[in-house]
Parts: C-alpha cells; sequence; structure tokens
C-alpha cells in the first residue's frame, strides 16, 4: 500500500515538474509551479516526512508562484517596454488597482 | 555561437549528466534500506535531550551550527533583495487606487486572516513536539498578513505592515541566534551546544533545552524576511514605476554594472 | 525497480529543470526552472532517508523504540533548504527585475547581444 502511493506521488511529480518547464509563459508556470509544490509535499507526506510536507506547502505552493507572478507584473508594468507597438498600451493600462496577479492575466 | 550548436553542447551534456546520473543512482543504498547509521544516532541524542521532534532537534541542537549557516544565507539574500529593488532616482511613487473587493472574498479572507495567524503561531510554538517549527510557521504566519492584500486593498495591507520593523525583526532573529550560540560559550561548553537550559520534561513545551528559543529566533527571522521581501516585490509591483519622461539613453550613469 | 525508482525520478527531474534553464527565453521563466532543479534535491534527500515501514521521527504520541522510524537528519537539511531556497530565487528575481529596469528585456539571447 505504502509503495503504491509512494510510487504515484512519484510520478505526479515527474509530470508536473515535466509540466513546470514545458510551459514557456512565466504566469502559467507559475501556477504549474504551485502544483508541483502541492504535489511535492503529498510526496513527502508520505515519505513520512511532515516537516518537509509543511514547509514545502507554505513555500512551494504559495511563495515562490506570488514571487514569480509579481516579477512578471513589474517586468510587464514598465512603461516603455521596447518599440514594438505595446509601450502605449501598457502605459494606458496601468491602472493601479490592487491585485496584482489578476491583471496580468492577459499577457 | 549559433543557436543550432548550443543545443548539439546542450544535449551532449545533457546525455552525458543523464548517464552519469542514472549509473549513481543504481549504485546508492536501496530505496527504503534499514541502514541509517546517522538517523538512528540522531534519534537518541534528541530523546536524550527530551526533544520530542527530532527533526526540530537536529536543526536547532544537533546540527545548529549548520543553521546558522542556513539562516545567514537568508539574511543575504534578504539583504540583497532589498538593496535591488529600492526605489531609484528615476522612478517615482504610485499612490495605489482603493480596489473593489467582492463581498463573499473580503468575508472569506477576513475569516482566514486570524485562523492562518494563529496556526502560523501555533506552528512555531511546537516545533520542538511536533511536525513544523520556526521555518515552516515563519512562513505560515507571514503569508497571512498579506491575505488583506486580498480582502481589503494594498494601502490596508501597508498600515500594519511597517517595513522598517520588520526588518529590524529579521535582524534581531539573526542576532538572537548568535547570542543564543556565545551565551552557551559564556556557560563554559561549545558553541550553539544544548547546555544554556535544563532538558525539562520530555513532550512539554518547556523541553529541549535551548531547541524552542533558537526555534522562535529562526521563527521571527523568517516571518519578517518573508514579509520584508513580499513588502519590496510588492511595492515594485503595485507602486514603483519609471517616471513618464524616458531619458533617451539607457545607459544610466553609474548604474550600468557588468 | 522500486529500489531506484526515486532516485530515477530526482535525477530526471533534475535533468528537465536544466534542460528548461538551458533553453529558456525568458529570465523570470528561467529562475522558475531553477525552482524545479532545486525540488529535486529534495526527492533525493527524502528518498535517501527512507526506510520501508517507518514512520515519521516525531515523538509526541510515539512510544520511543516501538516502531522504526525514518532518517531525521536528511529531513531537516532538506526543510532549510525548501525555505532558503525560497529566499534565493526572491533574490534571482529581484535581480532579473534589475536587468528589466536597464536594458529593457528579459530574454537572455536579447541580453548578450546588447553585451556584445
Amino acid at each position: 500500500m505504502d509503495d503504491v502511493l509512494i510510487v504515484i506521488t512519484l510520478l505526479l511529480v515527474a509530470a508536473s515538474a515535466t509540466a513546470a518547464v514545458a510551459v514557456r509563459d512565466p504566469v502559467r508556470q507559475a501556477l504549474v509551479l504551485s502544483l508541483l509544490g502541492l504535489t511535492l509535499a503529498a510526496l513527502f507526506t508520505v515519505l513520512q516526512a511532515p516537516d518537509v510536507a509543511l514547509s514545502q506547502l507554505a513555500v512551494g505552493t504559495a511563495l515562490t508562484p506570488l514571487l514569480l507572478t509579481l516579477a512578471v507584473r513589474k517586468v510587464h508594468r514598465r512603461p516603455h517596454t521596447r518599440d514594438d507597438g505595446r509601450g502605449g498600451e501598457t502605459t494606458g493600462s496601468t491602472g493601479t488597482t490592487g491585485n496584482a496577479a489578476a491583471e496580468e492575466r492577459g499577457e | 555561437m549559433s543557436r543550432r550548436l548550443r543545443m548539439w553542447v546542450l544535449a551532449l551534456g545533457l546525455a552525458g549528466l543523464a548517464g552519469l546520473l542514472g549509473a549513481a543512482c543504481f549504485d546508492l543504498p536501496d530505496f527504503g534500506g534499514d541502514e541509517h547509521p546517522y538517523g538512528d544516532r540522531a534519534v537518541r541524542a534528541a530523546l536524550s535531550h527530551h526533544t520530542a521532534n527530532v527533526v526540530s532537534s537536529v536543526n536547532f541542537d544537533l546540527r545548529a551550527f549548520d543553521t546558522l549557516g542556513e539562516e545567514s544565507i537568508l539574511f543575504g539574500a534578504v539583504l540583497g533583495t532589498v538593496v535591488l529593488l529600492r526605489q531609484t532616482r528615476d522612478e517615482r511613487h504610485v499612490e495605489p487606487a482603493p480596489a473593489r473587493v467582492s463581498p463573499p472574498v473580503r468575508r472569506y479572507a477576513l475569516y482566514a486572516l486570524p485562523v492562518t495567524l494563529v496556526v502560523g503561531l501555533y506552528v512555531v510554538a511546537h516545533g520542538q513536539l511536533s511536525p513544523g517549527g520556526g521555518f515552516q510557521g515563519g512562513v505560515v504566519a507571514a503569508t497571512a498578513l498579506h491575505l488583506l492584500y486580498i480582502a481589503v486593498d494594498y494601502r490596508a495591507l501597508r498600515r500594519i505592515r511597517p517595513v522598517g520593523r520588520y526588518e529590524v525583526a529579521d535582524a534581531a532573529g539573526e542576532a538572537a541566534f548568535v547570542l543564543l550560540g556565545a551565551a552557551a560559550m559564556l556557560g563554559g561548553s561549545a558553541f550553539l551546544a544544548n547546555s544554556l537550559l535544563p532538558y525539562g520534561e520530555f513532550n512539554t513545551l518547556a523541553s529541549g533545552g535551548t531547541v524552542p528559543l533558537l526555534n522562535a529566533a529562526i521563527g521571527m527571522e523568517v516571518a519578517s524576511a518573508v514579509v520584508v521581501l513580499l513588502a519590496r516585490f510588492l511595492d515594485q509591483a503595485v507602486e514603483i514605476e519609471e517616471s513618464p519622461k524616458p531619458p533617451d539613453n539607457p545607459d544610466e550613469p553609474g548604474v550600468n554594472a557588468p | 525497480m522500486m529500489h531506484v525508482l526515486p532516485y530515477l525520478v530526482a535525477a530526471w527531474v533534475f535533468l528537465v529543470g536544466c534542460y528548461g534553464l538551458a533553453t529558456s527565453r525568458n529570465l523570470i521563466h528561467a529562475v522558475g526552472c531553477l525552482a524545479v532543479c532545486q525540488s529535486a534535491t529534495y526527492v533525493l534527500l527524502l528518498a535517501v532517508g527512507y526506510r520501508d515501514g517507518g514512520t515519521a521521527p516525531v515523538f509526541s504520541d510515539l512510544e520511543p523504540g516501538s516502531r522504526p522510524v525514518v532518517d531525521p537528519v536528511v529531513q531537516a537539511l532538506a526543510l532549510t533548504d525548501v525555505v532558503v531556497g525560497a529566499t534565493v530565487t526572491a533574490l534571482l528575481l529581484a535581480l532579473v527585475v534589475q536587468v528589466a529596469k536597464r536594458h529593457g528585456t528579459v530574454d537572455p539571447d536579447e541580453l548578450s547581444e546588447l553585451r556584445g
């Protein structure tokens, strides 16, 4: 029984890690990374490491994806990105409302 | 190097690494084996120091010096981030507008905030007894504060989060760890040795000698480190933007370090 | 197979992360790939410390000696690494934000052209 659980969670970890690399858009990657964090937490629990699972749950599913999304928002929010015609649009839409993650979907 | 050539070099390197790693995997002790000499000794040492959670005992007692190193990396990384993400002269501060949050989200976040905060503090306080400790609880407590950003808006979060004080708390956590280690030396034993306090009764909050104290120091440092990190990134993402008059030469004086 | 599968998964995750790191066209994506590489080390560490039929090394509700426990030393290593790894990720992202500010791009290829 233990072995079955370990194999399942290991394969889930391998699959989500592959997906996290294959997804090229950083915002989507942040979401997949948080999924990877969840599967890793499950694996660590099955491997009898609750301390590490807790740590991974807090950091891997919440903190790292959040930092990545914030960095993406900052990088894309610059008033003049490059001369590819998107600059004006970006300047117009820098509505500094509260929620950072929600606004980044378009990119 | 052309892109094509680079891909070939990469493929060669990855194939070589894969071969070596694969061969190493088959030479490692079998997964699930019964031979764990260090683990067995760590368990014995932790029990003799009356610490129920052996992982905390390893972190804050048996290998506390190693944790000091980890903590210093954390401290240095936070310091570097603070320096890199400060507001520079060619940037201006934009006051964030109040945001409209839908009532269910607001209700959920406002209920979840105190619960999450208490869970985080509980996890820190019971580090020597049950799974958890300063590292995990610190992150949980710090992220709990940011539920206020989801519930209300950025200005509300900023009000309960004086970043300067959290920076001081970060340094204080690091200092407390070093001072507790030095105090053990004054007591006549080695740096960071668990000899300062009585080991207490097994499986109570006050057990484990200095383990709960070092654990609390780490909890404080990690919590304030995460708050400071997120504050710097949120400031950059929400508040700070470049001046509207972009300088024509992209080479800013003195900042274009190689 | 079971006796090497966890190690092979760790190796696979590491290699995939390396591949992503080397082929990434966006520095933020590259930092994410580095996080994947880091997670490979956690899998390897915990796999080395696992013991069949073992339980977590926490004795608050367990009579010492009544059951085998898994290796706590590797768990302590992985645990601190998880948190410290996140702060290092933050530092790298701060560097990426600086690069974007100074050069207006986060594509490593364009950056090397700028420098040349």
